[in-house]
C-alpha cells in the first residue's frame, strides 16, 4: 500500500487523476495479495477436491442413508417407508446367506494369504538372487484385470476339460467338481484370490522387513536366540505395525468381493458364492429395487467401519511401535 | 544351482542349517513362481489350440497345429479394436485429472498454512474407509440426471476432482522435498501457484509417475463402474468387453483366452516397464500410512 505513487507532473492537474491511479493499484496490489496467500492459495487448490467431496463422497453417503428408508424405483419418486427396509433385510435369508458367505470369504482368503505372504517376503530377504524375477511373477496377477483372471480360472477349474483336474487324474487324486459344486464353489474362489493376492501382500512386508534394523538380529543372537525365537521375538513383534495395515487392508478388499463372482458363478450354485456386493448390484441394477440395495449397501458399510474399528481397538494387544 | 554350492563354504563357518534355510526358501519360491507362470501360460496356450485340441482328454501342454485364427476370430465378434481404444481413451484422462487434481491438493495440504487444513485432512482421510458401493446408487443418480449414462463421462469426470489415496501419496512425497526452496522462491515474488506449477511439480515427477501407473491401472481394471454406466458394445471397455464376449460365447475357449490374453497384456507390459515405481508407490503408501 505504501508503493501507490502516481505519476509525476503537474501538481494541480494531474491530482485527480493520480489519486484514481493510486487507488486502482491499491485495490489491485491489495487484490493480489489475498489472491497469493497461502490461506486463499490452499483453499484455490483445494476446490476440486472439496467439490468432488461434496458431490462423490459426503453427499452420496448422506443421500444413500436416506434411500435406505425408501422405497424406489429408480423412476418414480422415492416414497418413505421408515424401517421396512432393515426389517425386510433381517429377515430375509438370502441376506444372511450373502453375509455369511463374504465374512467365510473374508476370513478364508486373508488369512491364508498374509501367512504365505509373509513366509514369501522372509524367503526373498534371505538375499536371495533373482528377486526382480520372482517380484515380477509374483505381480503378473496382481496387475492383470481380475475380469482376465476369472474368466482364466473358470477355464482352469473346468471340470471335464480343466487343466486342474487333468493334472489331479495324472497324480492319481480324486477329481473335484470346483466351481459347480456348492460345497467347494467359494473355496474354489478363496484359492484364486489368494493367488492373485500375494504378490502385494509379500512386497508391503518386504518393505517391513527391510525396515527392521540388523542390529537387532546381530544383539539377539548374542544373547543365543536361535532362528526361531529371533523369528519369535524380533521379526514378527517389530514387523507388527506393517502385518496390521496389510490385514485392514485386505480384509477391506475382501468385504468387496464381486468380479470373480460375477464372472465365474454369479453368485451360484445354489448361491453358494453370492457376496453382499454381488446382492446390491442384483438388486440395484437387475431388480431396481434402489431402496433395499442402499440398505444392504449401508449394512456392509456399517460392518466394514465396525470390524476396522475393532482392529484398531485390538491393535494395542498385538502391535508394537518403536 | 551353482548358487547352493557357493554358499556352502559360507554355511560351514555358520550354523550348519543356514544352507539348509536358503535351499528350502529357494524352492518355496520356486514352486510359488511356478504356480504363477503356469496359469498365464495355459491361457497362452490355449488360445493357440483348435476346438479338437482345447476339448482333449487328457490335454496336450502345447498347441499342434497353431490356431493363430482365435486372435482374428476375437476381432470378428466384438469390437476388440475399441474396447481397446475405449480402455485408452478414459484410463488416460482419468489418469490426468487425478495427477492434477491430487497434486494440486497435496501441495496445499503439505506446504501451504489455512484454517480448517488439519480438519479437512482428517475428513479426507476417513473418505479412504467408505466403500465405493455405499455412493453408487446416489452417484449413478446423479449421472442419469445429467444425462451420462451410456457415456464414458461417469467413468473419467470423478477423478478430476481428487482422491484420497492419490493426495495422501503425493503429500508424503512432498513433505520430503526441503521447505527452504519455497521460501527462496517466495523472495524472489513467486506465488504459491507459481511454486506449485514451476518447483513442485518438476521434482515431483517420480512420485507422479508413481501415481500414474497405479492409476492407470486401476482404471484400465476397473469392473463394476463401467458395467453399470456403459451399455452399448461401442462404448465398452476391455473389462466389461470380456465379460460380454464370455457371455456370447460361453465354451468357445479358444478365442476366450485369446481376448483374456490380450486384456492382460497391456498391464503386464506396463507393470515391467514402471516396476520401479510400481513398487515404491506400494510401499509409500502402504508404510506411512
Amino acid at each position: 500500500m505504501d508503493d501507490s505513487i502516481g505519476p509525476v507532473g503537474r501538481p494541480t492537474a494531474r491530482i485527480g487523476q493520480a489519486a484514481q491511479i493510486a487507488r486502482q493499484g491499491t485495490v489491485r496490489l491489495w487484490l493480489s495479495r489475498l489472491v497469493n496467500s497461502d490461506a486463499v492459495a490452499g483453499y484455490v487448490l483445494l476446490l476440486p477436491t472439496i467439490a468432488g467431496l461434496l458431490l462423490f463422497s459426503l453427499g452420496p453417503v448422506v443421500a444413500s442413508a436416506l434411500l435406505s428408508f425408501t422405497r424406489w424405483d429408480g423412476l418414480s419418486a422415492p416414497v418413505w417407508t421408515g424401517t421396512e427396509n432393515y426389517q425386510l433385510l433381517l429377515s430375509d435369508p438370502v441376506f444372511w446367506t450373502a453375509l455369511r458367505n463374504t465374512a467365510f470369504y473374508t476370513v478364508g482368503s486373508v488369512v491364508p494369504s498374509i501367512a504365505l505372504a509373509l513366509l514369501l517376503a522372509i524367503a526373498v530377504n534371505q538375499k536371495i538372487r533373482g528377486v526382480v524375477f520372482f517380484r515380477t511373477l509374483f505381480f503378473l496377477p496382481v496387475v492383470s484385470p481380475p475380469v482376465a483372471i476369472a474368466i482364466l480360472w473358470g477355464w482352469l477349474y473346468n471340470p471335464q476339460y480343466g487343466l486342474i483336474n487333468a493334472v489331479l487324474d495324472r497324480l492319481g487324486l480324486p477329481l473335484g467338481q470346483w466351481l459347480a459344486d456348492p460345497s467347494t464353489a467359494l473355496p474354489s474362489i478363496m484359492i484364486l484370490s489368494i493367488w492373485n493376492s500375494l504378490g502385494y501382500n509379500m512386497v508391503l512386508f518386504l518393505a517391513g522387513l527391510q525396515g527392521i534394523p540388523q542390529e537387532m538380529y546381530e544383539a539377539a543372537t548374542i544373547d543365543g536366540a536361535g532362528a526361531w525365537a529371533r523369528f519369535r521375538h524380533v521379526t514378527l513383534p517389530l514387523l507388527s505395525p506393517t502385518t496390521f495395515f496389510v490385514l485392514v487392508l485386505a480384509m477391506i478388499g475382501a468385504f468387496q468381493l464381486f468380479d470373480y463372482v460375477f464372472i465365474m458363478t454369479q453368485g451360484g450354485p445354489m448361491y453358494s458364492t453370492l457376496s453382499i456386493v454381488l446382492y446390491i448390484y442384483q438388486m440395484a441394477f437387475q431388480n431396481f429395487k434402489l431402496g433395499y440395495a442402499s440398505s444392504l449397501a449401508y449394512v456392509l458399510f456399517v460392518i466394514i467401519a465396525l470390524v476396522t474399528f475393532v482392529q484398531f481397538r485390538l491393535q494395542r494387544r498385538w502391535v508394537h511401535y518403536e | 544351482m551353482s548358487n547352493v554350492s557357493a554358499t556352502l563354504p559360507r554355511a560351514t563357518r555358520r550354523p550348519p542349517w543356514a544352507g539348509v534355510w536358503r535351499v528350502l526358501a529357494y524352492l518355496l519360491l520356486l514352486l510359488v513362481a511356478l504356480s504363477m507362470a503356469i496359469p498365464f501360460l495355459w491361457m497362452v496356450s490355449t488360445s493357440l489350440k483348435t476346438n479338437e485340441a482345447v476339448f482333449a482328454v487328457p490335454p496336450a501342454m502345447l498347441p499342434s497345429p497353431v490356431q493363430w485364427d482365435n486372435y482374428a476370430e476375437v476381432f470378428r465378434v466384438v469390437p476388440f479394436a475399441l474396447f481397446g481404444f475405449n480402455s485408452l481413451k478414459i484410463s488416460s484422462l482419468a489418469t490426468l485429472g487425478t495427477l492434477i487434481s491430487c497434486s494440486m491438493a497435496a501441495f496445499a495440504f503439505a506446504r501451504l498454512r489455512f484454517p480448517g487444513r488439519g480438519v479437512l485432512f482428517a475428513i479426507l482421510l476417513s473418505v479412504l474407509m467408505i466403500p465405493s458401493q455405499v455412493t453408487l446408487i446416489p452417484v449413478y443418480y446423479v449421472m442419469a440426471q445429467l444425462g451420462w449414462i451410456n457415456t464414458h463421462y461417469p467413468l473419467i469426470v470423478p477423478s478430476w476432482f481428487g482422491n484420497a489415496f492419490g493426495i495422501f501419496l503425493l503429500r508424503q512425497f512432498f513433505l520430503t522435498l526441503p521447505q527452504e526452496l519455497m521460501d527462496a522462491a517466495k523472495i524472489d515474488g513467486c506465488t504459491p501457484y507459481g511454486v506449485y506449477a514451476r518447483i513442485w511439480l518438476p521434482l515431483a515427477k517420480p512420485a507422479l509417475a508413481t501415481l500414474a501407473i497405479l492409476t492407470f491401472i486401476n482404471s484400465w481394471n476397473d469392473f463394476l463402474s463401467p458395467l453399470i454406466y456403459l451399455n452399448d458394445q461401442s462404448m465398452m471397455t476391455i473389462p466389461v468387453g470380456l465379460s460380454s464376449f464370455q457371455g456370447l460365447h460361453n465354451a468357445d475357449w479358444g478365442p476366450l483366452m485369446a481376448a483374456a490374453f490380450m486384456g492382460c497384456l497391456p498391464m503386464v507390459v506396463l507393470f515391467v516397464a514402471g516396476q520401479r515405481y510400481f513398487v515404491q508407490g506400494i510401499v509409500l503408501s502402504g508404510l506411512k500410512g
